[in-house]
């Protein structure tokens, strides 16, 4: 076993105390509370709006529409239509029409019930399906098709002829991201004219971004502050901008601070969700398994907003086919707009879909072959040089035949597996099954759009440091990361570094912390920082106490010249500070070019990549078809690990998030209406059904990280879900296609649903 | 509004005299009315747990409490447990084996833990996973709040 630094979190002692500040944590005097009126239906054109009521309430301060926004009425990182306030059309249940401040967060709801909407009701489209039917109602003005993107790989029209073919049709779920910490923010107007927003934003400078054109402002009148963040995983973006936006406007109004926190339901109804897929696949294989053809059409349900759908299907399309060598591809990936929820980023990010119908594919196509899990993907998976479909050939060492022996090894998966698939028949309620999947991700944003990151690191003259950085955390650990690789730099230790919380008027525009690129990116410019101003001080040091700049290290907290142990690095930096040396220095990384041209789907999608493997082993009850997963192996090749103990945690969140997705959560709309609006109805895994993790790493440092780290958070939890449907196949020889595997469809091989709509549902709408 | 019930409590050893609405949430109340931000809302149904605080050392979900039920009783939230210089051995156990990311849920687990180590001492897996499964966590996946209860129960022992 390999030793690690042991690092604790640089934020640990504020969340144990109790003492961290959330969004909804924060009191300033002379607040004011703010609430929204939503539309409560899917779809319908705004007739009329009376706030009259409303704005004669006690304690109303502000009753805001759109006609009351000074700048654009829209925000969108691809398409800006999302409303703030819906103006000409409500496109979901959850769109806001107006805003409301009030003394009292009491006053603020009761006043926002009293608007008076008048609809005219349009059709409900509810399925990607519905959309693109030639005689669909349109959600936006020109088409229902949000986005399309196709990858041609191979030449001819046909696909080559092979022995084996294969088709199926996988479908997948909305799913939410389920962060405990509800969407908060305070806004307040600035001394300047300007506004200064603070709360549990996950991307502060796109949400800056969409501020100033709200508010038409310019972006240095507009702050961004990150209070400690309760969990994002990709949510906390556009559904923080529009909650920044709503009492940013407020505030503006009154001259006021205002406070908006959703309730558990408002960001239900409202918050974005991972996108459901329909995947339909087919294949053509030699007869001993390899593959020679795939031709992959997938449909997602953009819902009402364009949101990053042209994203996150887009690394959906790169890696649709899967970490194997397929010689001739055609896929074409779709999303289409509906009046469902609107779906973005969330933790692996068009990649859990692809996975559970590729990884469940390849295990179809081991049984039609007659080979095992493991047999059919050491055959087909990527090697050294091997070129993906997009025509790019893979950097660096390919490591996803080690990744798979080594869960398969951890495992003991062949030999597990060919016993249960032995024992299927046997008699026994209780059945056995272990299953495999593995994926290739590629690092960070790749052709998606500028890459690059600011670190900025400032010495103290006492040698304490504070790091702060355009590269968020909100909880995953960036600011820990972050912290040990300046402190492995700079030779301290971990204690003597505060991090400081995302500002946008501190720290240098870093695009979003998403795509798993905190630490390959925010980390990367750490180290430069940390370099810079190593570089700097031994220079000063060799000028001051005579000797090469080689002869000079930091490290154990001080300044050593050869094996001499000269002074503390306090005592130093104080003096080379006395001496005029600037203590400071911004880093910044820009990760390595990538090329995409869309016509074809050909280029280099993303400047590296990372490769992973799952084994899960389950007990399936035949009786009720409840899934018990017992352990998972995991395997992920990291480029480097910088903290062990957050890699772990990093992969033991994802599998269960992963785990989750497979079996429990499901967000289900009836014709555009919520069904599920609290945790009480959408399952979470408990302590009681996480399984006993089993976590390993494979370091090859990357040429392409100057810290040598590429990704992880998302890669952990994108390949649980296949892996657990493969071991229910092995435990029963039944093979399920749609997720979640609830018990229900386990059992019976479909979902009942309750239909209708509950009496209460009517009346709740918020 | 004129229904205010004249509230006595006492708060991690300090009593509170507060005029209060009988239909203020207990969660709302050490929030807004007192301060104690570090017991966190997170679904005010009784599911997640994160609110959960100790009614005369027994955990409850404060979403689920009316204030003026705590009327003379004593109540104990994750600010009573320790200090930043004075940490609970669960506080240092949760700090030092990883057992939290984003920390929202932590203090309604670190008050659930209170009395199960008390009554626990040398707690099994399988005890501690039932002790904690109505605390949800979304980051973590429990592994490390399993391995990080182990070693409070270990500190508390010692």
């Amino acid at each position: 076993m390999k030793l690690y630094p042991q690092h604790r979190r640089v934020d640990g002692i504020g969340k144990v105390t109790g003492k961290a500040i959330f969004g909804a944590d924060q009191m300033p005097g002379h607040l004011l509370y703010g609430a929204v009126k939503r539309a409560g239906i899917p779809h319908a054109r705004i007739v009329r709006v009376d706030t009259e009521k409303a704005r004669n309430c006690p304690g109303v301060r502000a009753v805001l529409t759109a006609k009351d926004i000074p700048g654009a009425h829209g925000f969108g990182i691809v398409v800006p239509h999302q409303r703030v306030l819906a103006d000409d059309k409500v496109r979901y249940f959850g769109d806001g029409v107006a805003a409301v401040a009030a003394e009292t967060e009491e006053q603020a709801r009761f006043a926002a019930e009293q608007i008076e909407i008048e609809y005219e009701t349009l059709p409900t489209i509810s399925s990607p399906e519905e959309a693109l039917k030639s005689d669909a109602p349109l959600v936006h003005e020109g088409s229902n098709l949000a986005v399309e993107h196709r990858v041609r790989h191979g030449e001819g029209e046909k696909p080559p002829d092979a022995a084996v073919t294969l088709e199926r049709t996988y479908r997948t779920q909305h799913a939410e991201h389920s962060y405990i910490e509800p969407e908060a923010i305070v806004a307040w107007p600035a001394e300047h004219g300007g506004i200064v927003v603070k709360g549990s934003v996950q991307n502060l400078f796109s949400t800056r971004r969409s501020l100033a054109a709200v508010l038409d402002l310019p972006l240095n009148k507009v702050q961004v502050i990150q209070t400690t963040l309760g969990g994002s995983f990709g949510g906390k973006d556009e559904a923080m901008t529009l909650l920044s936006c709503r009492a940013a406007l407020l505030a503006l109004a009154t001259g006021r601070p205002v406070k908006m926190v959703n309730s558990r339901e408002e960001s239900f109804i409202e918050s974005y969700k991972r996108h459901p897929y329909r995947l339909h696949y087919e294949l053509g294989a030699d007869k001993d398994g390899q593959l020679r053809s795939m031709q992959i059409d997938i449909l997602a349900d953009a819902g009402a907003y364009a949101s990053t759908s042209q994203f996150v299907t887009w690394r959906s399309t790169v890696q649709a086919t899967g970490p194997y060598r397929v010689p001739w591809v055609r896929t074409r990936v779709r999303a289409a707009f509906t009046n469902n929820n609107y779906t973005g980023a969330m933790r692996g990010f068009g990649s859990p879909q692809v996975n559970l119908a590729i990884e469940s594919f390849m295990d179809e196509l081991a049984e039609e072959v007659g080979k095992s899990p493991l047999e059919i993907r050491r055959l087909n998976a990527y090697r050294d040089g091997d070129v993906t479909p997009t025509g790019q050939q893979l950097p660096g060492k390919v490591t996803i035949v080690e990744a798979l022996e080594a869960v398969a090894r951890a495992s003991d998966f062949e030999r597990k597996w060919r016993e249960n698939r032995a024992r299927q028949k046997e008699a026994g309620a209780i059945k056995r099954g272990i299953g495999l999947a593995c994926s290739y991700r590629g690092v960070s944003l790749g052709a998606e759009g500028t890459d690059a990151a600011g670190t900025l690191v400032a010495i103290q003259t006492d040698g304490s440091v504070t790091i702060s950085s355009g590269i968020t955390d909100m909880g995953q650990g960036a600011q820990t990361a972050m912290s040990a690789v300046v402190a492995e730099a700079l030779g301290i230790s971990l204690s003597q570094i505060r991090f400081l919380n995302t500002d946008t008027d501190r720290v240098p525009d870093s695009g979003p912390t998403v795509a798993s690129r905190a630490t390959i990116m925010g980390g990367s410019a750490a180290y430069d920082a940390s370099i810079a101003l190593r570089k700097r001080l031994l220079e000063f040091s060799a000028r001051t106490y005579r000797g090469d700049d080689s002869d000079f290290r930091l490290e154990d907290n001080a300044l050593w010249r050869c094996d001499e142990r000269l002074m503390s690095f306090h005592e130093f930096v104080d003096k080379a500070f006395a001496s005029g040396i600037s203590l400071m220095a911004l880093g910044w990384h820009k990760a390595p070019k990538t090329t995409w041209r869309e016509e074809h789907g050909q280029g280099t999608a993303y400047f590296t990549y990372v490769y992973g493997a799952n084994a899960a082993e389950i007990e399936v009850d035949t009786q009720t078809g409840q899934v018990r997963i017992l352990d998972v192996w995991v395997c992920h090749e990291v480029g480097r690990v910088i903290s062990y103990a957050q890699a772990c945690g990093q992969v033991y969140g994802g599998v269960v998030m992963g785990m989750g997705y497979g079996l429990l959560e499901e967000y289900y709309q009836e014709q555009g209406i919520p069904r599920i609006k609290n945790f009480d109805e959408y399952t979470l895994a408990t302590a009681l059904d996480a399984p006993n993790i089993h976590a390993s790493f494979l370091e090859h440092p990357d040429a392409l990280s100057p810290i040598g780290a590429k990704s992880l958070g998302e890669p952990a939890t994108e390949i649980c879900a296949p892996a657990v449907l493969n071991a229910i196949f092995n435990a029963t020889g039944r093979r399920i296609r749609e997720l979640p595997a609830s018990l229900e469809r386990v059992l019976l091989g479909r979902q009942l649903r309750r239909h209708g709509i509950r009496t209460s549902l009517a009346k709740e709408a918020p | 509004m004129s229904n205010l019930f004249d509230l006595a409590v006492t708060v991690n050893r300090v009593r509170y005299e507060r005029a209060v609405e009988p239909h203020i949430l207990l969660s709302d109340f050490l929030r807004h009315d007192i301060g104690l931000t570090g017991t966190h809302v997170g679904c005010e149904h009784g599911v997640c747990g994160a609110c959960t605080v100790l009614f005369d050392g027994q955990p409850v979900r404060s979403c689920l409490l009316f204030a003026v039920q705590t009327h003379g009783h004593e109540v104990t939230t994750v600010e009573g447990l320790g200090t930043i210089d004075n940490l609970h051995p669960i506080q240092e156990a949760f700090h030092e084996a990883h057992g939290l990311q984003c920390g929202f849920c932590t203090p309604g687990i670190l008050t659930t833990l209170v009395p199960f180590l008390e009554q626990n001492p040398n707690p099994s897996e399988a005890e501690i996973r039932a002790a904690i499964s109505g605390n949800l966590c979304r980051c973590t996946g429990y592994q490390h709040i399993v391995d990080a209860v182990k070693l409070a129960a270990e500190k508390m022992r010692a």
